[in-house]
């Protein structure tokens, strides 16, 4: 157990965290904490909860009970705009982009400012937003696509969109489900390449399955099981637990 | 030539060119009064066709009870104009003098306290802006904030307006009932009856149009306008990049219930009278109708519709009146299955790119719907 530590120290500190479905149980008194600029990866089997957990984090889906406390705020109490502004930034397993938009307007959309309606209503699109907008474009290698409809991106150039996306947010917290499902082998390369330069200065928490591209990234990996914690610890740790080998590895 | 305008891009300014050139020149020309006052008529429709696209095209969100907002907005108007025409002189036979005469017949003797403020002209201006947009701010409160949207969020408009009917029509006594109100006669002592007042109102009307086509062209090409769109594919998206997507729906709603009420209070104007029969579930679904034929994710589009399919309704249901319906429902499954995007997606398909050779100098950009979307986005 983690009784030891100072709460104070964690950016996000997930304890006792409970939800339950009609009775089952999806996450069942889940705790555990992530400090700064911590980067960990939470793997497990289908049907483990891990989707779950980022659910919960990011507001998605309300926690039966425990707590999640982020900075010290709580947030199971808060809606996902506010959470958003809080400083937690969610990325989907699906690529969730405006396909209508174009990836300048995408970008724009996402830039933390005019958040209201009537701030909407008068935001302005000036050069900062300009610049921050074609900055974060060429860090997720879309520099060239800018007037682009996002339709037309493929697969993996959506998936970057969204990690854009999240990017213009500055999450101190970036949460990533499967980043990298989906993608061509170069395209995981480039996404390896990415994820590592945008983790920097933040904590991001990712569910991944490609076991691969967990030892390239992890500081510490979080096993899930049935809705709990089967296993935590550095990828070294995690990979010789026997239990681990049993229900997720050995497969 | 202006072109390039930031306001409008060049297809759009050649749409409002030819809107502005056909209503404020050619109809009033060649038009005569009865013929021009029924294009008055259809354009109360546009309004409410504005407001969908905003509403429905742009944020996604059916909204199948618009009738409730024009009839709010056109009971307002009413209200004020039946009370000028209820002066006492013109009253005096009634047993209570200077009370509406549908009042008086259901024995009503004094004027009911909601009725009073309708006196004041200013009052009715903002009682026709105010009332169904408080209205709209909280249905649209109520549902939005529960994630109340699509199919569900339709049918309760729907509700709604067979809702506000049933109240109409059984409150016969301050509502004038299923006959509505009518007999209206001036504006401030001004007759509005006469066909010089037909023509001057029919003006009024057309400039008030042009007004929300600007006020909806503004809010499409602010980010807001972009919000929309990209709520109407990503709700999620929106609400995790730090947007409540309740406010911004409700937002549109209202702004669809204001420009419906303006077309309300114009209809009363124009038309002469306003009844339950413009409120209710089939009235409301016409106008979603005519949005959905000239074209939901276009404002002149839309406007075109409300315009030729309500041509079409006065001149197919004076010959067939009881085909009509049928041709109307039909009209309605051919553009969701064949032209999903109405008239403007026909024109902007095949007749735009036609236009687009003309002006070789200048290259077609690749989507209609949202060329001016992308005109914002620097250039490279």
């Amino acid at each position: 157990m983690l009784i030891g530590h100072q709460p104070k120290d964690f950016l996000l500190a997930v304890s006792g965290l409970t939800v339950s479905f009609d009775g089952f149980k999806a996450v069942n008194d889940l705790s555990f904490y992530v400090e700064e600029n911590e980067i960990r990866v939470i793997i497990g089997p289908n049907g483990a909860g891990k989707t779950t957990v980022l659910d919960l984090i990011c507001g998605k889906t309300r926690a039966t009970s425990g707590s999640i406390q982020f900075r010290g705020k709580e947030l199971t109490k808060m809606r996902e705009n506010e959470i958003v502004q809080t400083g937690v930034g969610r990325k989907f397993q699906t690529p969730s982009v405006f396909e209508d938009l174009t990836v300048f307007e995408n970008l724009e959309i996402s830039f933390p400012r005019g958040r209201t309606v009537f701030g909407s209503l008068t935001f302005q699109r000036d050069q900062l937003v300009k610049d921050r907008v074609e900055e974060v474009a060429e860090m997720i290698f879309l520099k060239d696509k800018l007037n682009t409809y996002a339709d037309e991106l493929s697969h993996g150039q959506k998936q970057w969109l969204e990690i854009g996306m999240l990017l213009i947010q500055d999450p101190d917290l970036l949460m990533l489900d499967e980043p990298v499902a989906g993608m061509s082998v170069s395209e995981r390369a480039k996404t390896a390449e990415l994820l590592n330069r945008i983790i920097k200065n933040r904590s991001v928490l990712v569910i991944e399955h490609d076991m691969k591209f967990v030892e390239d990234i992890a500081h510490k990996v979080t096993v899930l099981h049935q809705g709990q914690i089967l296993s935590e610890g550095t990828m070294e740790k995690v990979k010789n637990d026997p239990k681990v080998i049993e229900v997720y590895l050995g497969h | 030539m202006i072109i390039n305008s930031r306001f409008f891009n060049r297809s759009e300014l050649m749409g409002f060119i030819a809107l502005a050139a056909v209503l404020f020149v050619i109809l009033p020309l060649t038009l005569d009064v009865f013929r021009l006052n029924l294009v008055a008529k259809y354009l109360t429709y546009a309004f409410v066709a504005i407001g969908l696209v905003l509403c429905w095209g742009y944020g996604g969100i059916l909204s199948l009870g618009q009738g409730v907002f024009f009839g709010l907005g056109g009971y307002c108007m009413a209200m004020f104009l039946k009370l000028e025409a209820s002066s006492v002189e013109n009253t005096k036979i009634q047993s209570t003098p200077g009370i509406p005469d549908f009042m008086d017949w259901n024995q009503i003797t004094a004027l009911p306290f909601f009725w009073q403020p309708f006196h004041s002209l200013t009052f009715t201006i903002l009682a026709i802006i105010m009332v169904p947009g408080l209205f709209a701010l909280i249905i649209g409160t109520a549902m939005f904030k529960r994630r109340v949207g699509g199919t569900y969020f339709a049918i309760i408009t729907q509700a709604v307006a067979a809702i506000l009917t049933i109240l109409i029509v059984g409150q016969q006594g301050y509502t004038g009932g299923i006959n509505g109100m009518t007999d209206l006669r001036t504006l401030k002592g001004w007759d509005i009856r006469p066909d010089h007042a037909k023509i001057i109102l029919y003006f009024v009307e057309v400039v008030l149009l042009f007004a929300c086509i600007g006020i909806a062209q503004f809010i499409r090409l602010t980010k807001l306008g972009r919000i929309l769109v990209a709520m109407r594919e990503q709700e999620d998206r929106v609400r995790f990049s730090g947007y409540s997507v309740a406010n911004f729906k409700i937002f549109a709603f209202c702004m669809a219930a204001v420009f419906a009420a303006i077309g309300g209070a114009m209809f009363a104007l124009n038309v002469g009278f306003m009844s339950p029969s413009f409120v209710g579930i089939v009235p409301s679904i016409e106008m979603v109708i005519y949005t959905a034929v000239g074209g939901r994710m276009s404002i002149f589009g839309a406007v075109w519709g409300a315009i030729l399919v309500n041509f079409a309704k006065t001149s197919l249901s004076e010959s067939f009146p009881q085909l009509w319906l049928f041709g109307l429902g039909a009209l309605f499954i051919a553009v969701v299955l064949a032209f999903p995007n109405g008239l403007s997606g026909l024109w902007a398909d095949y007749v735009q790119p036609r236009i687009d050779r003309l002006f070789a100098s200048h290259k077609p950009k690749a989507g209609w719907t949202d060329n001016s979307v992308a005109d914002g986005a620097p250039a490279e």
